[in-house]
């Protein structure tokens, strides 16, 4: 079984497939926004398992595991901002379900 | 071979719990059992990491995943629900729609990845990556190095900004 096996690469990209259409099943069908950025923080490391699968496997130096890095940072930044986008909108509207967040102004 | 059947063993071991906490994390009806179970996806996908011998990238993931994200979406968890007024559930929306993507994605993935042929350059022997990764940020990364500061200090400040209260009539 090569999706089980460490020394082969299908075990990664199985794992990050997995994780990537997981995250993106939460982004389509959650209601809560904490929900839906807990669904983007589970792609974007399923990209990060890609970015450094293929840089163990297929590469000769670090890059891939430098993009990696800089992707945590960015979801760091990202993270911050969204949660504080989302209080916002809890304070303005006093629900965070992305159904009922329908208009530009209160 | 009983190292190599532990070496296995343990993987295999990572993997599950990975996906079946991320399971938990996009299907449970609780916020904070879907947050809790992050905490065993990112923990799960930093032991990953070590397979792939990336051990400066498995550190980063532990603190700035599990330290600070992770902290910071309990955060948003607690302060956006009235907790005493047990609201702290949250409903999906087009389940069926969305296992339909789900179930596509995977499949598309899944044929792309296992149907190719990757230029495999075999597994050389790793040593500890930091230095070359320090090396790499201080020559040919430097630039997006220092933007990616330039860019914390800009959300840093933004997150504060658009979280904090306005205060009436002032």
């Amino acid at each position: 079984m090569s999706i089980l096996d460490p020394t082969n690469l299908n075990a990664y990209l199985f794992v990050s497939t997995v994780l990537f259409a997981l995250g993106s099943y939460a982004i389509v069908s959650r209601r809560n926004a904490v929900s839906v950025l807990m669904g983007i923080e589970l792609v974007l490391n399923s990209a990060n398992v890609n970015f450094v699968a293929f840089s163990r496997f297929t590469a000769t130096d670090l890059r891939g595991q430098l993009f990696a890095i800089f992707v945590i940072i960015l979801a760091a930044a990202e993270a911050a901002v969204a949660l504080a986008i989302i209080l916002a909108i809890y304070h303005n509207f006093n629900t965070i379900d992305v159904n009922e967040i329908d208009s530009l102004r209160d | 071979m009983g190292g190599e059947f532990f070496y296995r063993l343990v993987f295999t071991g990572l993997s599950a719990v990975t996906l079946a906490s991320a399971l938990v994390v996009v299907s449970s009806r609780n916020l904070v059992r879907s947050a809790f179970a992050l905490l065993f996806t990112l923990g799960g996908i930093a032991g990953i990491y070590v397979y792939l011998a990336a051990d400066f990238l498995a550190a980063t993931q532990l603190l700035v995943y599990v330290g600070g994200i992770l902290v910071l979406i309990l955060f948003g968890v607690m302060l956006t629900n009235k907790i005493v007024s047990v609201e702290l559930y949250q409903g999906s929306a087009r389940v069926g729609r969305s296992i339909l993507l789900f179930a596509g994605l995977l499949y598309v993935l899944f044929s792309v990845f296992f149907n190719t042929e990757w230029r495999l350059r075999g597994r050389p022997e790793m040593e500890s990556t930091v230095e070359s990764i320090g090396t790499l940020f201080m020559t040919d990364f430097l630039l997006p190095f220092e933007v990616v500061s330039i860019l914390l200090l800009a959300a840093l400040i933004g997150a504060v900004l658009i979280a904090r209260h306005e205060v009436r009539g002032k």
